[in-house]
């Protein structure tokens, strides 16, 4: 049983007041319990936790680059074995790291199914460089690589569904989760450091930076995601769908006027036709995985 | 004993002798060998060790780079793009000061696509960090990869380094090697006792980022540790002999050198043409001598000043150029030998395996007599 009293990423870090990303990782490293190696690619969280000579780890931490953290891991992972060590190997990264620059890598980790559980903290953007798109940011959004303006609604595309890729793969367990339900998430890591193989979760993240909120709001913001169907918190074993939590949804509109990255859908008027694209992607999601209450 | 074996074998047996305990690569003309030959090495249980089947050159070295930084001797090789590909990490192994041992099959650099031998590839790479040691043949190759992680490991040291060899030249020839006993290497590499490893009861934190207040005492840190290896390779490299009979106490050798009034400066298995062509200018009465770099990072600038202060001519053989400039020893070599009454040429010979015979070493000389340097040998001017 893990003692869930225990802190592992210290108070005294950079991050923003009311950062998603930094309560994920308190709460993750709650779950993954003691006797863990933490992996982090480049990102907000590294940048936040880690400049020399401080750092908000307790436990052992390394980064390498922005694209090879389940490269490192896969290695760490291998010396263990060699050495008869038992710790666990966890990858924390935020969705560019995850989405974007790191998908050979991580492919690679979880096709060879290292041992390792890779979880990604998904704030939507490269938030550290200044709010740019990545491939997990959703369809709409405004960033400063997919800019609202007179001929365009933002970004383009819908975000890349990892989750399936890696279960894909053969991963014996992939979850999503939202740092916004701290006992869920807490409780999926656990179970994912435990089984054996390439485990995956994905945790929505707010940034209230980013996104443009108020930082007392992270946890309501991330609720909403979840509440509108455009967020869904589930768990797949061995690529099986076995839970999704389950709503009683509220318009998308709520979650997303909330939010500047989406204020170009309501000013100067409300776009009732782009509204409906975002909603029907909810829809979609909610049928998908059976989530109406 | 000695045996007869390709050279990648020689290698891959060198690397086996030598107990890593995680091995990651990716396959590359003309590296394959040796990593074919390891993976039997470790299927046959000849080898405890983990072999990660990575699908690219990059997260090769960056599986090598999590495995050192969790305490484990560790090993891949590469060649060419491979190296290109692994570029990032190079310097991360570097910065963060992992011991790992590469072999580069040396290859030239595409575009256009070669697979054939020059040393473009890891010249390019002579900044970022890694001790470089240039084998003239198999037998080099191989004890230069024991000698590498004795001087890498030492915690004085905590570098990376490459062992270059020259593909297919090298990597796919037969050449008679003497095979080192196990209990020898040994008894010279003790068991890897890591300087500071990812440990769940000994938690820090690898590979922080550094303000400008931190990162340039970072670099310095490094630069000291190259330097501290010239030292550590001369020390280890007189050990090897008392090992083993055959001594790389010099980060160079010399060949006629010593009442040479001209001397060609280069690395690898051109070394060997350049001795025969050597010997025949010598039985001629020509004073011709060859100045052989062994060790390219550190570079040995005050043993190569002191080995070359008595010619007159200094002709350097570069596998490699420096677009828009030189040879990159030709450079070097110049910068070492600024303000002494030395004329220095360099040649730019051999990119993308085109053949170096002996009859271009005389040639080369001829130039270097003439005063005629810093140009490309050989050129089909046909061609152009």
């Amino acid at each position: 049983m893990v003692d869930k009293t225990i802190e592992h990423f210290e108070c005294g870090h950079r991050a923003c007041g009311g950062c998603g990303a930094a309560t994920a990782v308190r709460l993750i490293l709650k779950g993954a319990g003691e006797d863990v190696i933490v992996v982090s690619p480049t990102g907000c969280l590294e940048v936040f936790s880690t400049p020399y000579p401080e750092t908000a780890w307790k436990v052992p931490w390394i980064h390498s680059l922005f694209e090879n953290a389940a490269a490192v891991a896969s290695g760490i992972e291998s010396a263990l074995k060699q050495q008869g060590r038992s710790e666990k190997v966890l990858v924390i990264g935020g969705d560019g790291a995850t989405v974007d620059i790191g998908m050979l890598s991580l492919s690679g980790a979880f096709e060879r199914n290292h041992n390792i559980t890779y979880i990604c903290y998904d704030n939507e953007a490269y938030m550290n460089t200044g709010i740019q798109r990545s491939g997990a940011t959703p369809f709409d959004a405004s960033t400063s690589t997919s800019p609202a303006g007179s001929c365009s609604m933002g970004n383009k595309h819908q975000k890349k569904d990892v989750p399936a890729i890696l279960a894909a793969h053969g991963s014996p367990y992939v979850a999503t989760a939202s740092m916004s339900y701290p006992a869920d998430l807490m409780k999926k890591v656990e179970t994912a450091v435990n089984t054996p193989g390439a485990c995956y979760i994905q945790v929505h993240a707010p940034c209230c930076t980013g996104w443009g909120f108020e930082g007392e709001k992270t946890i309501a913001v991330g609720k909403l995601a979840v509440e509108t169907g455009l967020w869904v918190n589930y768990e797949m074993v061995n690529g099986v769908l076995k839970k999704a939590k389950k709503v009683k949804r509220k318009p998308v509109e709520e979650y997303l006027s909330v939010q500047k990255r989406f204020r170009h859908l309501f000013k100067p008027e409300k776009n009732e036709a782009e509204i409906q694209k975002i909603q029907a992607i909810a829809d979609a999601n909610a049928e998908k995985f059976g989530i109406d209450i | 004993m000695k045996e007869i074996l390709e050279g990648s074998h020689a290698v891959a047996e060198a690397v086996r002798l030598c107990r890593p305990q995680v091995i990651s690569a990716y396959p590359i003309t003309p590296q394959t060998h040796i990593v074919e030959a390891l993976a039997q090495i470790v299927a046959d249980c000849r080898l405890k060790a983990d072999y990660i089947c990575v699908e690219s050159e990059f997260s090769a070295l960056s599986a090598c780079l999590g495995a050192a930084a969790a305490g484990s001797r560790t090993y891949s090789a590469t060649t060419a793009q491979g190296l290109a590909m692994m570029y990032e990490v190079c310097f991360n192994v570097a910065g963060m000061r992992q011991p790992i041992v590469m072999t580069i099959a040396n290859r030239a650099m595409s575009a256009p696509l070669s697979i054939w031998n020059d040393q473009q590839d890891s010249v390019s790479l002579r900044d970022s960090g890694w001790i470089q040691l240039y084998a003239e043949d198999n037998q080099e190759a191989l004890d230069l990869h024991i000698l590498a992680y004795r001087v890498c490991e030492d915690h004085e040291i905590l570098l990376p380094a490459m062992v270059c060899f020259d593909g297919f030249i090298l990597s796919h020839t037969y050449e008679p090697v003497e095979m080192p006993e196990q209990e020898d290497v040994d008894s010279y590499l003790p068991a890897h006792r890591p300087y500071q490893i990812l440990d769940s009861a000994d938690p820090i934190s690898f590979g922080m980022y550094a303000t400008p207040d931190y990162y340039m005492e970072f670099r310095y840190e490094n630069q000291r540790a190259m330097l501290r290896a010239k030292d550590a390779i001369k020390k280890y490299g007189a050990l090897f002999g008392e090992t083993f009979g055959r001594d790389y106490a010099g980060l160079i050798e010399g060949y006629h050198l010593e009442d040479a009034e001209i001397a060609l400066v280069a690395m690898g298995s051109i070394c060997g043409t350049v001795k025969d062509a050597i010997d025949e200018m010598r039985a001629e009465g020509r004073k011709v001598g060859l100045l052989k770099i062994r060790c390219y990072r550190p570079f040995p600038d005050e043993e190569i000043a002191e080995a070359l202060s008595h010619v007159k001519t200094v002709a350097v053989l570069d596998k490699n150029i420096s677009l828009g400039s030189k040879g990159a020893v030709a450079l070097e070599i110049k910068d070492t030998l600024y303000g002494a009454d030395i004329d220095v040429f360099g040649y730019i010979i051999g990119l993308g395996g085109r053949d170096i015979r002996k009859k271009d070493i005389r040639a080369v000389v001829d130039l270097a007599e003439k005063g005629s340097g810093d140009m490309f040998y050989g050129l089909r001017e046909e061609l152009l």
